[in-house]
């Protein structure tokens, strides 16, 4: 019925409209493009800095930028019903990459995340952060809001299965940015404030046992040294210690790009990838942190509206969830470059060099702008029929 | 139709639902969001300037530029210490895994010795963590082809380049120049630390000692921009390092090799001093010591040998070495003699071959009864006392002089006190006098005691040094300076000092000086061995100090004494007589007496005289 119902709007559009201009045509929101491209190319500036004037790193970058890019033009396209649609399936593949990963993965720095297929080497994990909002926002889409206890359990049961699957590999801060993600069409679906509360509590009394069982010592000495990075300079306590340096000699504007001798000189470790921000904060200063800021909150604020006025639950579930997913990963990277949150491999959304995080996040991206040219649809016909 | 209807009814609760939590969650995401933006504005604007310190001790490191130490060099400009680029083998013992292999595979390719390893194995212990310890120095040509060519097989080694002091003369200057050595807990004062960053070695002993503040100038240091490693990438300023000052020395590196020469492998000493203004032509202590084995640490093994030695390499006979001046005295206490009005140059006194005291039938012997079985002659004159060395004459003359105006009159001539040479160490020698033997021995004088002072034995002792300044004394009629290794600091001289005059007419002087001429000329003369082929005129005196003391009726057999038993020879002469320009002492350790001294004497002079006439 809604397939039938969404045809007639759309031709209805058409009708109204008139001509309907290429970026509506391509399923292209140009409100969340706009500031996509000026971090992209913001990005791109501060990487050939990070990266010590590497041309080859910059068309790397370009090149994962242009993949991205396509990935995120594709994925406009799809109506929305099409993802409901194959929400479940493209989960429990996902899941069974995972189960293959932990059995046959290849093995980098000791964690073993990568699924080598011939020529292709990939991260199911990273499929994952898309898989998980999308098969949630699916299974609580089917039925009315909020959801029951069995439901909201099952949900769960989604969410954590993968989660643990991913904290095994270990890769601590995928599977937390994969659980959030999960989690996050929980809470837009309705979840209780009570269970809310009740989870956050739990959370707290889980500090102890978590401590002592499930991590590792590597992620402890973080946590350890975010308290106190000067307890272990030369070790754990190294990268937090030259990142805030490099952040806090950038003073109000920076030393200038390409100058900051932090980052050139190579006393902030991961420079390129996770840290990159810091690259930028000692480079551009506070005023370049502030504008990098204000791009995010655009982004965010974009993606919010199109959540907002998504036409389906399903669209409004899933693309909350890739909001506050994308919110999440971008959190936990400036906390953790900023010395407020302990280090986990976590990249800097569309900055950081790298391919696959970057092919995570455009994808959601596509996804929204699919959300979002449906939901224009659905104003117009809102404005014609009522 | 009923369930599409309830699913209306839903839309609308869902969709204010769903509203309701973008508005909660967008809410949070501006609070966390303003949160961390103030996060980093606290980073970078608050505490900026703490960051920008932080960032800035980052990349500025110092690097200190260790100076080159002053060269020191002899009077005609040879280079006795001098600064050598030298190559040295060190191991970062961090990046090696198996030490005692390495150090196998080392020895295989390279001559490694016993003594490097021990020097190798005390200082791993005392290193600071994650610094270079020093395994061989002086790499030759060869030694560093080979180890590059095996550089692979050996992780963890590093070739060194640096300046290495080095005495191109070895031993020869040994005990004059002396040595540096690696700063060790003990050599610098708190307060002088300082002045020590960036030096490594400091000067131990002798000259390097002595003149260590001009010597060792001053580090320079530059700022230079590091990467996280430790890399220099460039210099950002820099104060040059002020290199060490120069010294001259009045010392002649042939004299001492002439010296060295004529002394052979006997124990000894030989001083040449200029008579004109105390420079320090010629010291030379037998036996020696290689000074360049200290440099970079001298093995435990090699120490204690020469440490533990009983000839004492390590002790500079020419100031440490306390001897009885024995007969060389005479002159002075002639003099002093003739000035307290005492005697005068006809004085006669009987000489039956000994001496006795009123009321103690002790005899003191005078050396010639051994040799003759009677004295010299029935009665001798001040000037044939000196000549021939008459022992009756000076128990004669220190009997009528007394203890204690005789202990004034020989500390006059610079006896029993430092000289003050520019040489570390220097020993005092002993005068002694009623005084010191109630004070150091708790004992009053004895008279006997005053005889064997008069002819320079009992407790009395003198440097080899100290004798030559008293004999310089003689030499100028008068006056001595203070004995001086260093001519000039830099193109700077040093000023002569004097160190002491005695004040007599030119009559006493005259007497005195023509006794120590006869000592060559007169036929009976102690020295007139070296009469022959003289070319110039020489004023001398014999010595010859017991090391055992013989026994009322003994007799004093050399073949019966060990080695070590034997007197030692002394020797003291200036010359020309008439214009004194130097001043020789020969000291012969168990040598059996002067006149073992006076040949090396003789050598000395001669080529003193055929470089410099």
């Amino acid at each position: 019925m809604s397939n039938d119902f969404q045809r007639v709007a759309q031709g209805s559009d058409r009708d109204f409209k008139g001509r309907p201009s290429l970026l509506r045509l391509l399923h292209i929101d140009p409100w969340l493009l706009l500031p996509l491209l000026v971090l992209c190319a913001a990005g791109l500036v501060v990487l050939y800095s990070a990266s010590g004037e590497s041309d080859a790193m910059l068309s790397a970058q370009i090149r994962n930028l242009l993949i991205a890019g396509a990935v995120l033009l594709v994925s406009a396209q799809f109506r929305v019903e099409f993802y409901r649609g194959v929400a479940p399936y493209i989960f429990l593949v996902t899941i069974a990459l995972l189960i293959a990963v932990a059995f046959f993965g290849v093995g980098v720095k000791g964690a073993q995340r990568w699924l080598s297929l011939g020529v292709i080497r990939f991260q199911p994990s990273e499929i994952m952060k898309v898989a998980m909002p999308l098969a949630l926002a699916w299974w609580l889409a089917k039925r009315p809001l909020p959801p029951s206890a069995k439901h909201l359990l099952i949900a769960f049961a989604m969410v954590f299965i993968p989660g643990l699957l991913i904290l095994q590999q270990p890769d601590l801060g995928t599977s937390l940015l994969v659980m959030a993600s999960g989690v996050a069409v929980i809470y837009m679906a309705g979840l209780p404030w009570r269970f809310i509360l009740a989870g956050a509590v739990a959370g707290i009394a889980a500090i102890v046992p978590v401590w002592q069982f499930v991590l590792q010592d590597y992620q402890k000495q973080r946590i350890l040294t975010l308290f106190d990075p000067e307890s272990d300079r030369l070790g754990a306590g190294w990268n937090i210690i030259q990142s805030k340096t490099a952040i806090g000699s950038g003073g109000w504007s920076g030393l200038g790009w390409t100058e900051g001798s932090q980052a050139q000189l190579k006393f902030l470790p991961e420079g390129h990838t996770d840290f990159i921000i810091a690259v930028l904060a000692e480079e551009f200063g506070f005023l370049g942190v502030l504008g990098l800021f204000l791009l995010y909150a655009a982004i965010l604020l974009r993606g919010l509206r199109i959540t907002w006025t998504a036409r389906s639950t399903f669209g409004r579930l899933l693309a909350g969830a890739l909001v506050i997913t994308f919110f999440f990963g971008l959190v936990v990277n400036l906390g953790m470059v900023s010395g407020v949150l302990p280090v986990v491999g976590v990249p800097l959304p569309l900055v950081s060099y790298g391919g696959t995080a970057m092919l995570s996040v455009m994808s959601s991206f596509g996804i929204l702008m699919a959300i979002a040219s449906e939901r224009s649809v659905t104003r117009t016909d809102q404005k014609e029929y009522l | 139709m009923a369930r599409q209807l309830s699913e209306m009814r839903n839309w609308q609760q869902e969709t204010s639902l769903t509203h309701n939590r973008v508005m909660v969650i967008g809410t949070l995401m501006l609070i966390v969001l303003i949160a961390l933006l103030y996060r980093y504005f606290s980073l970078q604007v608050i505490h900026h300037e703490k960051y920008r310190v932080q960032s800035e001790s980052n990349r500025i490191g110092f690097r200190l530029i260790t100076p080159t130490r002053g060269v020191i060099e002899d009077r005609l400009g040879n280079l006795v210490a001098v600064n050598e680029p030298s190559f040295t083998l060190t191991v970062s013992p961090e990046g090696i895994e198996d030490l005692d292999r390495t150090l196998e595979t080392v020895g295989q390719i390279i001559d490694l010795s016993g003594s490097e390893l021990e020097v190798f194995r005390t200082a791993l212990k005392r290193r600071r963590p994650l610094s270079d310890v020093p395994l061989k120095y002086r790499l030759d040509d060869k030694e560093r082809a080979v180890l590059a060519v095996n550089k692979h097989r050996l992780p963890g080694l590093k070739i060194k380049s640096a300046l290495s002091r080095y005495y191109p003369y070895g031993d020869l200057l040994g005990h004059v120049v002396g040595y540096v050595g690696r700063i060790g807990v003990d050599d610098i004062a708190p307060d002088d630390e300082g002045d020590y960053r960036g030096l490594t070695h400091i000067g131990k002993i002798g000259l390097e000692a002595q003149y260590e503040s001009v010597l060792k100038g001053r580090a320079g240091r530059s700022r230079v921009e590091t990467d996280a490693r430790g890399a220099e990438l460039g210099v950002i300023d820099r104060e040059l390092a002020l290199p060490g000052e120069r010294l001259e020395l009045h010392l002649d590196v042939g004299l001492q090799a002439v010296a060295a020469k004529a002394l052979g492998d006997r124990r000894g000493a030989v001083v040449a001093l200029d008579a004109t203004n105390g420079g320090v032509l010629a010291a030379l202590s037998n036996p020696r010591y290689e000074p360049n084995k200290f440099v970079n640490g001298i093995s435990n093994t090699d120490y204690s040998l020469l440490r533990d030695s009983r000839d004492a390499p390590l002790i500079n006979r020419v100031i440490q070495g306390q001897y009885p001046p024995a007969s060389t005295i005479k002159p002075m206490l002639g003099l002093a003699g003739l000035n307290l009005g005492l005697i005068d140059a006809n004085t006669e006194v009987k000489d039956p071959g000994f001496y006795t005291l009123a009321g103690d039938d002790r005899r003191y012997r005078d050396w010639i009864l051994r040799v003759r079985g009677t004295g010299h002659a029935p009665t001798m004159k001040l000037q044939e006392s000196i000549a021939q060395s008459c022992d009756v004459y000076f128990y004669d003359l220190a009997n009528r002089m007394g203890i204690d105006p005789m202990a004034e009159a020989l500390k006059s001539f610079g006896l029993g006190a430092k000289t003050g040479i520019d040489l570390p160490s220097e020993k005092a020698g002993l005068i002694p006098s009623s005084d010191w033997k109630r004070e150091a021995l708790g004992e009053s004088w004895y008279g006997g005691e005053t005889l064997i002072v008069g002819i320079g034995q009992g407790y009395s002792l003198s440097t080899p040094m100290q004798l030559a300044a008293a004999t310089t004394v003689v030499a100028n009629r008068g006056v001595a300076y203070r004995p001086r290794v260093v001519r000039a600091v830099n193109n700077e001289p040093i000023a002569p000092e004097i160190l002491t005059e005695v004040d007599a007419p030119d009559g006493h002087w005259q007497t005195v000086i023509d006794g120590m001429v006869d000592t060559v000329d007169h036929v009976r003369g102690t020295a007139h061995g070296m009469k022959r082929g003289l070319s110039y005129s020489v004023a001398s005196k014999t010595g010859t100090s017991q090391v055992v003391e013989i026994a009322q009726d003994a007799v004093y057999n050399e073949e019966e004494l060990s080695e070590y038993q034997r007197n030692h020879g002394w020797f003291t002469a200036f010359a020309p007589v008439e214009n004194p320009k130097i001043v020789v002492v020969v000291l012969v350790e168990n040598g059996g007496g002067g006149s073992a001294a006076f040949p090396v004497a003789r050598q000395v002079m001669d080529y003193w005289f055929a470089q410099n006439e």
